[in-house]
């Protein structure tokens, strides 16, 4: 087993008042995609820039493929790649122009550059506009372009910062996709995202940060599991029987019902999905309910999200408390 | 399969990498007149000549020179100077682009020589203007102008000009790193850039100017550029005595080195300053 990609111990990081990283730890295994995931201002960029040597920690120490950022930034920058919020390539320059460019400033010779630079283009499906200047690209060739510019040397390991903010969903299928190449060629790869389908859809693990601190870490799965197993959902024909129904499963699962008049709907957590689904079906039917839909599902990586969240209380205050990360997993 | 770039450790070969990193940034700008032209032309070559043509026919007519001599000879080493003037817009305006799109962090997080990005955009930035330089000496020639002391005084008075342009690459990668979070300041920073001539002698003889407007124009750095190019060039310099105005070679080497030594440093510390 080779040593983690990325280590991270305690980085504090203030901005006058505000911390933007306060303990922030994080442990991520060589070859995984690992997602940074938390609301805007949690401190998920911060974390990325120290990572990337773009910014000095206060206190703390952090290893990119085992070498310290602070001290040694140029041997970390020699096997990292970078793909922040804008794309950053240059707009008056053709794609394959600015792939060269990023792969004179690697030191690759002019020739290997180039044959680098149609490669890439091929790889993330811009070959057709290699030519063109970056300007008239749209907003996910762009990002394309970004993330095949931060991989022009095949980096260890690979930092994304929010790399489908503000796309179309098509654009961002393509990025993901180009991602998932990306990650099985064994780089590592660090993702932050205030998207929990892209965290779901794309991390190994996740790290879910807020107030500049990692409140809970472990598989998507792990961390859905934090908000209680599985539930069961009914919806109902007549609004009317919302009341008794609820009042019914209550008694007889002994769990909390949550309801909802809107949608006549019923949700029930369960421990054994399919005894409690028959229960359910036959308790239902004894009382002459009838129901329209009932489905069983695990919870959602959004509930497990504003669950976390939530539990955080507001502002800065949430340094001062000593609350320990719900550690589900340590890699 | 990941491929580790090689850091050299010699000095020599740092050096080498340095010099070459700063040539691919200077090669990108180059790109950009290649790529667009027409801007090019426009923003840094037209702008000058319609103002020649403007204050040297339009203008120019009511114009009289203290002392004697033809208007339009006193105005073209004033507008070859005010060239310079606009080169702080156009280096804080890429500078503060590059590092408000992220392209400036990109190359931070690379393992390229750190002063390259710098060293890089201010051999660029002054390639632009000796071009531009060029095109106005040009535009000058045919509107009557020309240097009347020889080729070397011609060459040392431009060679003066790009000396204060040298300093201004560091006034504007200093303002672009202070001031790129926020694009207006970008943009106020820029309608500066005329008053900054009106305030000197580019366009008129600070003689004609009510003395305490005289006193600030004569101590304006642009005015000694401008009073030695006019010297070296044989130029009419609008009769004004004064220890400044008589050492004027000297000040305008002397203003440039003032001013590099002060916003050299202070753009290294900004440069510096991103990391923190």
């Amino acid at each position: 087993m080779d040593a983690p990609a990325i280590v991270c111990e305690d980085l504090c990081k203030r901005y006058g008042t505000v911390a933007a990283l306060n303990g922030f730890g994080l442990v991520a295994p060589e070859g995984a995609v690992y997602g940074l995931l938390g609301p805007n201002g949690a401190g998920k960029t911060t974390a990325v820039r120290v990572l990337a040597t773009l910014l000095c920690p206060d206190s703390g120490r952090a290893e990119v493929a085992g070498f310290d950022v602070t001290s040694q930034p140029d041997q970390v920058r020699a096997r990292i790649g970078l793909a922040g919020q804008n794309a950053a390539v240059d707009e008056i320059l053709s794609g394959r122009q600015n792939l060269v460019m990023f792969g004179r400033l690697y030191h690759l010779p002019a020739t290997v550059a180039r044959r680098r630079a149609d490669e890439l283009l091929g790889q993330f499906g811009l070959a057709d506009a290699g030519s063109k200047p970056v300007r008239q690209y749209s907003g996910g060739m762009r990002r394309r372009l970004d993330l095949a510019a931060s991989f022009i040397v095949a980096p260890r390991v690979l930092f994304l910062d929010e790399p489908t903010a503000g796309l179309d969903p098509r654009g961002r299928n393509e990025v993901w996709e180009s991602i998932r190449a990306l990650a099985a060629s064994g780089t590592t790869v660090l993702l932050t995202t205030q998207y929990l389908e892209e965290a779901d859809r794309l991390a190994d693990a996740i790290s879910v940060i807020a107030a500049g601190r990692v409140i809970a870490a472990g598989s998507p799965d792990e961390l859905k599991s934090l908000t209680g197993g599985d539930r069961i959902d009914v919806v109902l024909r007549e609004a009317g029987d919302l009341i008794p129904a609820a009042r019914l499963l209550q008694v007889q699962l002994g769990a909390d019902v949550s309801l909802d008049h809107d949608t006549r709907g019923l949700s029930v957590p369960v421990t054994d999905r399919l005894a409690a689904l028959t229960h359910i079906v036959r308790s239902l039917q004894d009382e002459n309910i009838t129901a329209e839909d009932i489905a069983m599902r695990r919870p959602t990586l959004d509930e497990a999200f504003l669950h976390l969240i939530g539990q955080q209380p507001p502002g800065d205050t949430a340094s001062e408390s000593s609350t320990q990360p719900a550690e589900v997993n340590t890699p | 399969m990941t491929v580790t770039p090689v850091i050299p450790r010699a000095i020599c070969s740092r050096l080498g990498w340095a010099v070459t990193d700063a040539w691919v940034i200077t090669r990108r700008d180059l790109a950009h007149w290649a790529r667009q032209p027409g801007a090019v032309i426009a923003n840094t070559l037209l702008f000058p000549v319609m103002i020649v043509l403007m204050f040297g026919y339009l203008l120019g007519g009511a114009m009289t020179v203290p002392g004697g001599g033809d208007y339009r000879d006193f105005l073209m080493p004033g507008m070859f100077a005010m060239t310079m003037v606009f080169g702080i817009g156009a280096t804080l305006a890429t500078v503060s682009a590059d590092a408000a799109r992220g392209v400036t962090d990109r190359f931070r997080s690379m393992p390229m020589a750190t002063s390259a990005v710098v060293v890089g955009r201010a051999a660029a930035d002054m390639l632009n203007s000796a071009a531009a330089l060029a095109v106005l000496a040009g535009c000058g020639l045919l509107v009557g102008w020309h240097p009347h002391h020889g080729m070397a005084c011609a060459l040392g008075a431009f060679g003066l000009l790009l000396l204060l342009r040298f300093a201004f690459v560091w006034i504007g990668i200093y303002l672009g790193l202070t001031f790129y979070p926020n694009p207006e300041a970008v943009t106020a920073v820029r309608t500066f850039e005329f008053p900054i001539g009106f305030l000197g002698n580019p366009f008129v003889a600070i003689s004609t100017m009510p003395a305490w407007l005289g006193a600030i124009a004569l101590w304006n750095p642009l005015s000694s550029t401008v009073s030695a190019a006019r010297q070296l060039f044989g130029d009419p310099i609008g009769a004004h005595a004064s220890w400044i105005t008589n050492h004027a070679v000297l000040m305008a080497v002397a203003w440039p080195l003032l001013l590099i030594a002060v916003f050299f440093p202070l753009s290294l510390h900004r440069y510096r300053r991103l990391s923190h």
